[in-house]
């Protein structure tokens, strides 16, 4: 690991915080949580796409990332709305309390 | 000692510097903030204060102690040395975080204000004097000062009080709906500073650069400089926005629950917000450091120079938190529903056509 | 060397921010250690030269999209924290995948590192879309091999923005309508 930094480093560190990411969205029970989850799991993919950028050198990667981050605050926006019209009807952000359709 | 070292040193020296500078210049616009609505509302406002030697100066003394120029260091010591106070319901870690995450952001925010112009020689370019020139200037500014709301967000939530907390959700929202106008306000300036076969980007110094004739963006670009002026009224959360801490329905708003240091260190920021404001409005809309329109730079050559160019900027930026004063003396608060219609349904709208107006403008000029 | 002292600080901080994003009970605490790893982030996107995305990733993430949900938290203002227990297998099975996962890729770490090629900071004419620090790249390529997908993001938006107010609004009218009925 001595030198200059390698674009396996990055990618490593990427995936960590994907595993992360995707474990929080396994064990977590509250949809904001799992919400914040998926954020981190997008942002790892985001990680990886401008390290490819950088190391392969051209753009592509850093504008596919820059619209990864627009759909990204898209989907934040309607998911909170959903979750905030969730709440108003069941008054629970919990996931076992979201079963309607099990039972 | 290689020369990497020498400048990192010389960065921190300077960094070191502009800090002390502007939060001397937070210290001393609360007292401005004072004196201003005194005279506004006829009084005579803090005239009292006074050191031990230099107070007593026989002529000079008492005119500087009427002026009121020591109370800042009373103020100072005065939030130093108060107790610390720490109130039992709220939540500690949270509590005493969010004074410093109020106070980072306003004052990092001041690593890429360019404050003056250096120029070596006859004929040369003129250098910008700024910690950091960099390409992304502005949105860099955007970026931290956006950080700022999380300060107040914060403290309202951790003090566990009803009224405080309603002015963090205030805060919030309040940020959300004018951060959009605001950025919308510089895109049409940065689309006329930026001639095509230019280098391109959204460096401070180059806007200043463009406005060398001395006539002001604001000139070219009113409406940009009116919706930017008002975003920033809402965005360092001063009357007639200031929402978050509005003493007549709020008691104190989001740093009710605070005393002593922690709540000089909101203090202070909400000052160095004002500032910094000023500032980049006028390196934006009011020329810089270039002079009067339509007069030539009488800086000279050299240091000297540099040191009138920045007085002059400074002027400006002074100019300019008087003016944030004046209207906090002057102007009613609005009712919380009336600021969110004006960022949302009036600035916001006015924002984009007036984007489109300089885009078509920009496209028909070539 | 800078740029590696930078790289392994905020990683740690980043990865100790996730970390502590899926273990935290708090959804307060939970936004707090989110906005501190979408930061380090930032600094990582720094340490790769791209400064314009840095930007961006604090004003869009940091600043707007974890103010929202902080917005969120705050509105429902209700006792957010879980009740019950994660499923005892899934979390076990959970962590033996992401951990096998993070393993075989740490022995991957080193073997021969790519060589990082050097950058210039305004795009050039020969070759507009390599990659540089500048942000006038960001508008060349936008405007030209992006055109259609930069469209449709705004479109994105649009449909968004309509979507998050209807969904807000829907409850109300139906109360409304409720009481004119009754």
């Amino acid at each position: 690991m001595d030198g200059v930094l390698g674009i396996e480093e990055y990618l490593v560190v990427a995936s960590i915080l994907f595993c992360i990411g995707l474990l929080g969205v396994i064990l977590r029970r509250n949809v904001l949580l799992i919400l914040m989850c998926l954020e981190l799991m997008l942002n790892a993919v985001n990680l990886a796409l401008v390290a490819f950028a950088r190391y392969s050198g051209n753009m592509d990667g850093v504008i596919l990332t820059f619209f990864a981050i627009t759909v990204a605050a898209a989907e934040v926006a309607i998911g909170l709305a959903i979750l905030v019209a969730l709440y108003r009807r069941r008054k629970s952000i919990f996931l076992q309390d979201l079963n309607l359709l099990g039972r | 000692m290689d020369v990497a070292w020498e400048m990192f040193l010389l960065k921190v020296f300077y960094g070191i510097l502009a800090l002390v500078a502007i939060l001397t210049f937070a210290a001393y616009a609360v007292l401005a903030e004072r004196k201003v609505s005194a005279w506004i509302q006829g009084r005579v406002g803090p005239n009292r204060t006074t050191l031990p030697i230099v107070g007593d100066i026989p002529i000079l003394g008492p005119f500087l102690r009427s002026l009121g120029l020591f109370q800042p260091m009373a103020d100072g010591l005065k939030f130093l040395f108060k107790e610390e106070m720490c109130p039992g319901q709220v939540n500690r870690f949270h509590y005493h975080l969010a004074p410093i995450l109020a106070l980072i952001p306003a004052l990092s925010v001041l690593a890429v204000v360019p404050f003056g112009q250096y120029v070596a020689s006859t004929g040369a370019d003129p250098i910008p004097l700024v910690l950091a020139d960099l390409d992304i200037g502005i949105l860099l500014i955007f970026a931290l000062s956006s950080l700022g709301v999380y300060g107040i967000v914060l403290a309202g939530w951790a003090s566990n009080s009803k009224y405080p907390f309603l002015g963090g959700v205030r805060a919030s929202a309040q940020m959300i709906s004018f951060e959009l106008a605001m950025g919308l306000s510089v895109l049409p300036v940065f689309l006329w500073v930026n001639e095509p076969g230019s280098i391109g980007g959204l460096n401070l110094a180059r806007v200043v650069d463009w406005q060398d004739n001395g006539w002001g963006m604001i000139f070219v670009q009113p409406v940009s400089a009116l919706v930017f002026l008002v975003a920033l009224f809402a965005e360092s959360n001063r009357l007639p926005f200031d929402m978050p801490e509005s003493e007549t329905d709020l008691v104190g708003g989001f740093h009710t629950e605070y005393g002593a240091f922690k709540f000089g260190l909101f203090f202070t920021a909400e000052y160095a917000h004002v500032i910094v404001g000023s500032a980049i409005f006028a390196l934006l809309f009011l020329g810089g450091w270039h002079f009067l329109p339509g007069v030539e730079d009488p800086w000279p050559i050299g240091w000297s120079g540099a040191a009138l160019s920045f007085l002059w900027f400074a002027l400006k930026t002074f100019a300019m938190s008087f003016l944030f004063i004046w209207v906090r003396w002057t102007l009613p608060r609005f009712r919380y529903d009336q600021v969110m219609k004006l960022g949302w349904g009036k600035l916001l709208p006015l924002a984009l056509g007036n984007l489109l107006l300089y885009a078509v403008l920009a496209s028909w000029m070539g | 060397m800078n740029e590696e002292i930078l790289f392994y600080l905020f990683s740690t901080l980043m990865l100790f921010g996730g970390s502590a994003v899926v273990l935290s009970r708090n959804p307060v605490n939970a936004a707090l250690y989110m906005i501190l790893a979408l930061v380090s982030l930032a600094v990582l996107f720094l340490t790769l030269d791209a400064f314009f995305l840095a930007a961006l990733q604090v004003l869009v993430y940091a600043g707007a999209v974890m103010v929202l949900f902080l917005f969120v938290i705050m509105m429902l203002d209700v006792d957010l924290r879980e009740r019950s227990r994660p499923n005892i297998m899934a979390a076990a099975l959970g962590l033996v995948t992401t951990g096998a996962v993070v393993a075989i890729l740490l022995t991957w770490v080193g073997e021969g590192s790519t060589i990082r090629p050097s950058v210039g900071s305004v795009p050039t004419p020969g070759n507009p879309l390599a990659f540089v620090t500048g942000s006038k790249a960001f508008g060349y390529a936008l405007l030209t091999k992006y055109m259609l997908p930069i469209q449709v993001a705004g479109f994105l938006l649009l449909v968004a923005m309509v979507g998050a107010i209807l969904l807000g609004r829907r409850t109300k009218l139906k109360s409304s309508e409720g009481k004119d009925g009754s």
